[in-house]
C-alpha cells in the first residue's frame, strides 16, 4: 500500500544523482528483501507513475531480492528461512540474527549522458 | 547530498572516477552508479532530525502501531487518567479523517495534535515534523505517536520515536504475528490488548501468539492489557514506568542517543511452548 511512496522517494534520489550529472536515467537496481516491507510486484507497477515526467519516466527497473536468512550464533551457521519463521532450522534456536532478507536499497543507477548539454531542469522533486 | 551521488571528489576516491573505477563513464556516454543507500533515506534523516528535536527536549517518544479498533486510543485515555497528574504526556495521532481522536485526548487533559493522512496509510517523519510545529514538548516527558491502524505500512517508516510498540487485540486471532512479520519484528513490546474478552473467546491462545512472535526471533515482551480494570493496565504502566526510568537517566549522562528500550524476559507475563524452541539433538 505504501509503495507508491517508496517509488516516489526512490524517484527523488535517482534525479538528485541524474540532475548533478546532467544525465537521464536508463536503468534502477534495487535490493528488496520480503522482511522489507515493500512488495517487489507493486514497486513495479507503482513505478510508471511516480516516474512519469521525470529523469526516470522510461527508465527499466530491475529489483533483486535477497532470500531471507538467519545466523544462529550456536551454531554459527547461516541458513535460508520462510519469513515468518526465524528459527534456526539446525537446532530450533529462536535468539538467532537477521543475515539478509529485509533490504529496501537503491542498489544502482545507469546514467545515460546526454549528447546535449541542455541546462534544462530534469523535472521536479 | 554529494556524498551520495560520487561528485564530490577526493584524493581518497579520486580512483573510483578514474577509467574503471565504479563511477566512471564509459566511452558510450553510459555511466553506473552505485549508490547502496536505503530507499527511505530522506525519510530517514527527518526522522533522525525529529529525533535530535525529540532529545533537545528531553522527550522520550513511543509509537504506537496497530491494527485499527485493537485499543490504541484507548489504551492513551487510560494511560494519562493513570499518569496524567505525575507525568507530562502528550499525543500526536494519525488517521485517514477525523479530529475524533485528538478530541477524545484533549478530553483527557492532555496536548494532543492530530495528523489526517487523506489516504495514506501510514504515518512518515516528514508529517510528524510538521505535527511538531503545532506542539510545544516544554514540561513534556513522554510523547505518544499514535500511528494509522495498519500492521503493513507503518513499520517501514522511522519517525524519530524511541520505541515502537504494537498492541494485538485478542477478537484479532491468536497468529497476527506470523501473518505480520514485519510489523511484529520491528516492535520492542506487543501489548495483547482487550484481555478480558479471553473468556468469552477461547479460541485465541496467548501462547500460540507468543510462539509465533518467538519465531520472528524477537526477545519483545508480551503484555496482557485491559485497559477496564486498575489491575489490567498495570503491566503496561509497569513497562513504561521502566523505559521512563531508564531514559532518565540517559538523559542525565547526556546519552539518549544510546537509549534501547529494555525488553528483559522478566516482564513476559505468558511463556512460549518452549519445546518448539528446545534444541534437539544435533545430528549435524
Amino acid at each position: 500500500m505504501h509503495e507508491l511512496s517508496v517509488c516516489q522517494a526512490l524517484v527523488e534520489q535517482a534525479e538528485l544523482i541524474a540532475r548533478e550529472r546532467q544525465a537521464s536515467v536508463t536503468r534502477l537496481i534495487l535490493q528488496i528483501g520480503p522482511l522489507s516491507g515493500v512488495e517487489s510486484e507493486l514497486l513495479r507497477r507503482a513505478f510508471p507513475l511516480a516516474s512519469a515526467g521525470t529523469c526516470c519516466e522510461g527508465a527499466a527497473l530491475e529489483i533483486l531480492a535477497a532470500p531471507v536468512t538467519v545466523y544462529c550464533p550456536d551454531c554459527m551457521v547461516t541458513s535460508e528461512v520462510a519469513a515468518n519463521k526465524l528459527l534456526c532450522p539446525e537446532c530450533g534456536n529462536w535468539r538467532t540474527s537477521l543475515a539478509s532478507g529485509d533490504e529496501m536499497v537503491l542498489q544502482t543507477v545507469e546514467l545515460e549522458t546526454r549528447a546535449a548539454n541542455g541546462n534544462e531542469s530534469t523535472g521536479q522533486r | 547530498m554529494c556524498d551520495t551521488c560520487g561528485c564530490n571528489i577526493t584524493p581518497g576516491n579520486k580512483h573510483l572516477v578514474e577509467a574503471g573505477g565504479k563511477f566512471s563513464h564509459s566511452a558510450s556516454g553510459h555511466e553506473s552508479v552505485e549508490v547502496l543507500q536505503n530507499l527511505l533515506s530522506e525519510n530517514d534523516h527527518q526522522a533522525d532530525h525529529n529525533r535530535e528535536h525529540f532529545h533537545r527536549h528531553g522527550v522520550l517518544v513511543i509509537n504506537l502501531m496497530s491494527s485499527p479498533g485493537a485499543g490504541k486510543t484507548s489504551l492513551l485515555e487510560a494511560t494519562v487518567r493513570a499518569l496524567g497528574g505525575k507525568l507530562g504526556i502528550a499525543v500526536i495521532e494519525g488517521d485517514l479523517e477525523t479530529e475524533n481522536d485528538a478530541q477524545r485526548l484533549r478530553e483527557c487533559g492532555i496536548p494532543a495534535v492530530q495528523i489526517t493522512t487523506g489516504s495514506a496509510c501510514h504515518l512518515d517523519a516528514h508529517m510528524v515534523h510538521q505535527a511538531l510545529h503545532q506542539m510545544s514538548l516544554d514540561n513534556i516527558d513522554v510523547l505518544f505517536i499514535e500511528n494509522v491502524g495498519n500492521l503493513v505500512c507503518p513499520a517501514s517508516f522511522d519517525l524519530g520515536q524511541h520505541i515502537n510498540v504494537a498492541l494485538l487485540s485478542v477478537p484479532e486471532g491468536d497468529d497476527k504475528p506470523a501473518k505480520y512479520p514485519v510489523m511484529f519484528r520491528a516492535v520492542d513490546a506487543v501489548l495483547l490488548s482487550k484481555t478480558d474478552l479471553l473468556q468469552v473467546l477461547p479460541e485465541f491462545s496467548p501462547q500460540r501468539a507468543e510462539t509465533a512472535l518467538r519465531s520472528l526471533a524477537s526477545e519483545a515482551p508480551l503484555l496482557n492489557v485491559n485497559v477496564r480494570s486498575a489491575e489490567g493496565l498495570q503491566p503496561w504502566l509497569d513497562w513504561l514506568g521502566e523505559q521512563i526510568a531508564v531514559f532518565k537517566s540517559a538523559r542525565e549522562t547526556g546519552a539518549m542517543g544510546h537509549f534501547r528500550p529494555v525488553t528483559g524476559q522478566a516482564h513476559v507475563l505468558t511463556h512460549p511452548h518452549l519445546s518448539q524452541f528446545t534444541p534437539r539433538e544435533n545430528d549435524g
